[in-house]
């Protein structure tokens, strides 16, 4: 549990994440995701409540539970006036790693990440994603059993994200135990094996993702717009047609087994959206139901 | 000078079972080595121009009058406690837009908080680093005052440690400060009302007793005063045991009372 004055950020969530595994804790900004993740990587105490970081006390052993995990922090840390080499060495030392390992390990790094040819540049002359590529690199350094992402690729662009989700699909191969934060469903599907839906502090679900759509979610979803009309006024009309109906402000969602079929019924009682779309339900379907809002406002 | 200094601290490897703050040390070492250029005006042009303008120009004229101040000429009496001001100004540089930098801006801390290294080590490696900054400002300044011929006793290289001592009683409190402040609004206010003040009436121009007697109190209240007589007591050769031992405490109690109070804001302000 974690509190800020009169502010419950995170409250009774309870989780156990394996040597190895990929867990993911999804939810909208301010979910508790950031608050969570700065507790296991020992960097803010809990107000209540147990946590062991790879079989340790936190509040006894944070230095030793750090020396063994890479944090790659919502915000950037790098030293901008620093090269990108440089910010490898520097942040090494902290480590106590000797100059000479730490050299090593930059060189293979770059590479991994693909900015060895930045290497002398400044930090200040990197892209957003060169950037975040180069922070994934720094928290490497250590050699981490455990790493630990809060929302890595957020406000980056497309190519960017998925040279990320590629590197960090190798780590995990790798044996790496990683820790995500996101509030981008692809990236969860993607990348993690569990996760936790998050909302207002509190875990909503918590589980596989095939798992939690079938389990909170139908297999497909059709979405229809309907342009000029108000989606809430159709709405009416569009009673039993699917097991669940969502209505937001600029479409309806229709969840049901059979999209099509759906569809077909839509037209047959006179409803003729602007545009209609049939499609698998994903995470996004599953955080509306548990918590009726969407994902990414 | 400064350059190699700290090019040498750069290249220690931090051993197994050394205090942790060293890695702290170690990165602002490492920054310094990129950044250097900047803080050559102040640690060599600034003593060179204060005291060719004020001690030699001013001084002549001041001589010329009344003979002596304390029984020197002017510039044997300014010089030294141009030193100590210069430590405070350097320290207290220092000690304000890093650390917010370190919060705020560049994150430094965050960096380092994320690896092995405690509050603890981060407040200690970061005063370590001024506190040598100053110690390479006093020993130039000292050396530069050679030049000038201002050095009377055998002691007045005890003017370094003395004069890093002075850097520190403002280092550490203004760290404690600035590590609890939200913006940098609050570093001129601190400069205007309470730095420039202190520059000008703490008895590095002229002696505190030519002040009206209670203002004469406030000036032996503050550190700037304790700092510019104790390097200028190392300097002429004229300090006192008993007196030495009361600015030497004073200023030693402040830095171990800021000491204190940076740990906590820095807690507070860093590990939520």
């Amino acid at each position: 549990m974690k509190e800020f004055g009169e502010f419950v950020a995170v409250d009774g969530v309870d989780f156990a994440i394996g040597r190895g595994e990929s867990y993911g804790f999804l939810g909208p900004n301010g979910a508790g995701k950031t608050s969570t993740m700065r507790m296991i990587a020992c960097m803010s105490p809990i107000a209540a409540g147990s946590l062991r970081v790879l079989g340790l006390d936190p509040s006894r052993d944070g230095p030793e539970i750090r020396s063994r995990i890479g944090l790659v922090p919502q915000e950037d840390t790098l030293d901008l006036e620093l090269t990108v080499l440089d910010n490898l060495l520097v942040y090494g030392r902290y480590f106590d790693l000797p100059r000479r390992v730490i050299r090593e390990r930059a060189d293979e790094l770059l590479d991994f990440v693909q900015l060895n040819e930045r290497a002398h540049d400044k930090v200040e002359s990197l892209s957003g994603g060169m950037k975040r590529r180069l922070t994934i690199a720094r928290s490497l350094v250590s050699d981490p059993e455990l790493l630990i992402l809060d929302e890595p690729t957020t406000g980056l662009d497309p190519q960017a994200r998925h040279l990320l989700w590629d590197r960090l699909y190798r780590l995990k191969r790798r044996g790496v135990t990683l820790v995500i934060t996101t509030h981008y469903m692809d990236e969860a599907e993607q990348l993690c094996e569990r996760l936790a839906v998050m909302d207002r502090g509190r875990f909503a679900a918590e589980g596989a993702p095939q798992e939690l759509i079938a389990r909170y979610s139908t297999r497909e979803v059709v979405e229809l717009r309907f342009g000029a009309a108000e989606p809430a006024d159709v709405a009416g009309r569009l009673e039993g047609l699917s097991v669940r109906r969502e209505v937001l402000p600029d479409r309806i969602l229709l969840y049901s087994d059979d999209g099509d079929a759906t569809l077909g019924q839509v037209h047959r009682r006179g409803i003729t959206p602007e545009s209609t779309l049939v499609r698998r339900s994903s995470l996004e379907d599953v955080f509306l139901h548990l918590t009726g809002r969407t994902l990414v406002d | 000078m400064d350059d190699t200094a700290s090019a040498w601290l750069a290249a220690r490897e931090p051993r197994v079972g050394a205090p942790r703050w060293l890695r702290s040390l170690a990165y602002w070492s490492y920054q310094y080595k990129k950044t250097w250029r900047g803080s050559v005006t102040t640690s060599f042009l600034y003593p060179v121009l204060y005291l060719a303008a004020l001690g030699v120009g001013l001084g002549s004229l001041v001589d010329h009058h009344a003979h002596a101040v304390s029984g020197v000429s002017y510039l044997d009496f300014l010089a030294p406690g141009l030193l100590a001001s210069t430590a405070m100004q350097v320290g207290a540089n220092e000690a304000m837009y890093p650390v917010m930098d370190a919060i705020k801006w560049g994150r430094a801390y965050l960096a380092m908080l994320a690896t092995p290294l405690t509050v603890k080590d981060v407040v200690r490696g970061h005063l370590a680093w001024i506190a040598f900054r100053l110690l390479t400002v006093c020993a130039i300044y000292l050396a530069i005052m050679g030049a000038f011929g201002t050095l009377r006793s055998g002691l007045a290289v005890l003017a370094i440690p003395a004069g890093v001592l002075t850097g520190l009683a403002f280092v550490v409190p203004i760290a404690a400060f600035a590590a609890a402040q939200e913006s940098d609004r609050g570093f001129s206010t601190l400069y205007r009302f309470g730095l420039i003040p202190l520059f000008l009436f703490s008895g590095t121009f002229f002696p505190v007793a030519q002040l009206p007697r209670w203002l004469q109190f406030v000036a032996y209240a503050t550190p700037l005063y304790h700092g510019v007589a104790l390097c200028r007591g190392f300097v002429i050769g004229d300090l006192g045991w008993a007196a030495g031992m009361v600015h030497a405490s004073y200023l030693v109690a402040l830095a171990v009372a800021g000491y204190l109070v940076a740990l906590r804001s820095y807690r507070k302000r860093l590990v939520v």
